[in-house]
């Protein structure tokens, strides 16, 4: 196990740096200069050239790379901003640490993310559990037709629809506001109340088929059969043998889902109005900030990487047949 | 073994968006008798999906749109308006001070049937009908090249194996690995000014070709994994190494051995991969970083609509509900085509 979770670590590593660096090289071939704009309209030759200077944007990509690469195990200073490793730069537009945006924007994200997954889980796996337990009777025709319609719906249609349905016309719900747990943990919910609900709502849906899909399979496997023959009741059958052998895909399929969503979701966060990394995003990418940009989008994929190795040693812990080589 | 010659043509006709074919194929399909004569796969599959009422319902769908976005240019004819035109500007009783259409439901009327745009009065039907013609124009030339994409690299690393399998399967991993949303946002200014110097007039094509670009760096992974996978367990079999023996060089075996076996899983999913890149498409106009005016597109008019939804929720009921209906039947259209081709897959 150790030697697995070392050996995908590393792997990780350079996945990473390779990520890092094709997102610098990527910036480098947008045609937008960075420094122009921090400098103004009104800008004369010798600030731009200071401006640049200062930015560090007079050098070439691989050394700016270099420089942000080492920065992260040496630290640096910024226009007299002292940043200690590990450094992840310095936004020259919000003139701000990278590092403290980031950590300032993660809360929101993760908020949207725990509570729409609790509730995506607790409703998926058990709706699908329920229509392949009924398999084939009413309940499971209406719940799988239901859960296809709404998988089809996108977040950019359901999510104005849901504020018209719920805020603007009716008041029933709060309007989507993000305060942060330790100040006012009932004004934290009832503000990430719709945003739930409507990311949720798309993944229910997703897990619903995949719970119920992967329940019947495994109700039809040799196993299953046997247990019922030898007389084991059918509550016994259906969670201790056929759930224990869907648990598995449904681990590996909520664990990549999570690192995509912890990265920050873009269109939600954007519909919402919600300042989480998803937004931070489009915004970095809108005001031509590659120091945010870069941080932004290494944090996403290093927690999409993250995942991806605890999602494999969960799966040898699930399924004991399986030995992490 | 099967007959590989039957498998790839029928593939082909089947394809949606075809439309002649279906209807070629089902009227040359009637009149054969259910005897004992022998069916290549691909009449078996055939039939199999005609006897699927959910497929037959949602292909017909899915032929509705594409010939509305195939006959857009006949129905702006015939209803007398086209998608450029500011009607609401143009004719001061239509819209408000504000903008707003003066008839209640978004300005839906006789004349305009799903109501003008706020803001420049554009006609919403015709915007509608050339959306889809965006959408799918983007969409299937996405699900074409990230075909060819994964067909190639898929075998190549199945059946090629060692440095080429090692090298395309680490490319995989990264490239699975990258946060998609971010890097599709971040890829269209670079593609855009790769194909255009700056200060040039931006052509008309140009924001198809680019999203249609971005769009398949990301998105040819899955159908590589899976023929790879399939490769490799092909390469093992007799017939392969029967065709070895006879002397058969690797582009012969690739092309007449292997690729006719893969048919099925190509084309099962590139028909469930063409609803993702339609609401990927849709996604980057609503983030504002896709198609841009004057080329009409669902994504934006829904993002448009997100401004007037305390005084109007008609302007985003048209795109969305149209969204809803396309997506949804291509899915189950996807689902029908697994089923017809896979009768024994478990779901």
């Amino acid at each position: 196990m150790l030697r697995f979770l070392v050996r995908r670590s590393l792997g990780a590593l350079v996945i990473l740096v390779i990520v890092s660096m094709v997102t610098y090289a990527l910036f480098f071939a947008i045609p937008a200069d960075p420094a122009r704009l921090y400098c103004g309209k009104t800008c004369s030759p010798e600030n731009l050239a200071l401006i640049k200077h200062d930015m560090g944007f007079d050098k070439s990509w691989p050394v700016q790379y270099w420089d942000w690469l080492s920065a992260i195990f040496t630290g640096n200073s910024y226009n007299g901003v002292n940043c200690s490793a590990p450094c992840f730069g310095y936004s020259f537009d919000k003139k701000e640490l990278v590092g403290s945006i980031l950590a300032d924007r993660f809360p929101t994200t993760l908020s949207l993310t725990i509570g729409s997954a609790v509730i995506f889980l607790l409703f998926g796996i058990g709706t699908g559990m329920l229509a392949a337990h009924k398999q084939g009777k009413a309940l499971d025709k209406i719940a799988s037709s239901a859960s296809l319609v709404v998988s089809s719906m996108q977040i950019y249609v359901a999510g104005p629809l849901a504020l018209v349905a719920l805020c603007y016309s009716t008041d029933l719900l709060d309007l989507p506001n993000y305060v942060p747990i330790t100040e006012d943990p009932v004004g934290w919910f009832t503000g990430l109340l719709v945003p739930w609900i409507v990311l949720s709502l798309i993944w229910t849906a997703n897990y619903t088929r995949m719970t119920r899909s992967s329940m019947v399979e495994q109700l039809s496997e040799d196993y299953v059969r046997t247990a019922r023959a030898k007389g084991m009741s059918g509550t016994s059958v259906f969670m201790r043998y056929a759930w224990r052998g869907a648990m598995g895909t449904i681990v590996t399929v909520f664990g990549i889902d999570l690192g995509v969503l912890l990265g920050g979701a873009i269109i939600t966060e954007t519909t919402f109005s919600l300042h989480g990394l998803g937004e931070l995003a489009i915004h970095s990418f809108r005001d031509s900030d590659l120091s945010l940009l870069v941080g932004v989008t290494v944090v996403a994929a290093t927690l999409i990487v993250f995942f991806n190795i605890i999602v494999d040693a969960a799966y040898a812990l699930i399924d004991p047949r399986i030995r992490l080589a | 073994m099967t007959t590989p010659t039957g498998a790839t043509t029928d593939g082909d006709t089947s394809r949606p968006g075809s439309t002649s074919d279906l209807a070629d194929n089902a009227s040359a399909d009637a009149p054969a008798d259910p005897g004992f004569r022998g069916l290549s796969p691909g009449k078996l599959m055939w039939r199999r999906f005609l006897r699927d009422r959910t497929g037959v319902v949602s292909a017909c769908v899915v032929l509705f749109f594409v010939l509305v976005a195939i006959l857009a240019p006949v129905i702006s004819m015939i209803y007398g308006k086209d998608p450029q035109t500011h009607y609401g500007q143009n004719d001061p009783t239509l819209l408000t001070d504000s903008g707003l259409p003066v008839a209640p439901n978004g300005g839906m009327s006789g004349d305009f049937w799903f109501g003008l745009e706020p803001g420049l009065g554009r006609d919403v039907m015709m915007q509608l009908v050339y959306g889809i013609r965006t959408s799918l124009i983007i969409a299937v030339a996405t699900s074409l090249l990230t075909t060819v994409i994964g067909v190639a690299l898929g075998i190549a690393a199945g059946y090629l194996g060692g440095k080429a399998d090692f090298f395309i399967g680490r490319v995989i991993d990264v490239l699975m690995s990258f946060p998609s949303q971010i890097f599709l946002i971040a890829t269209m200014p670079v593609v855009t000014s790769l194909l255009v110097t700056p200060g040039e007039k931006i052509p008309e094509w140009l924001p198809f070709v680019a999203v249609t670009i971005v769009l398949s760096l990301l998105g040819w992974m899955g159908l590589a994994r899976i023929l790879r996978g399939t490769a490799l367990a092909l390469r093992e079999r007799e017939f392969i190494e029967a065709a070895k023996v006879t002397g058969a060089g690797p582009m012969r075996i690739i092309f007449k051995e292997i690729l006719p076996n893969l048919w099925t899983p190509i084309l099962v999913q590139a028909t469930l991969a063409l609803p993702a890149f339609v609401t990927a498409e849709a996604g980057l106009s609503y983030l504002g970083v896709g198609v841009s005016e004057p080329v009409p597109d669902w994504g934006r008019m829904i993002a448009g609509a997100a401004d007037y939804l305390r005084t109007d929720v008609t302007f985003l009921l048209f795109p969305g509900i149209a969204m809803v209906i396309f997506v949804l039947a291509f899915n189950l259209l996807g689902d029908s085509v697994r089923d017809a081709f896979d009768p024994k897959a478990n779901r």
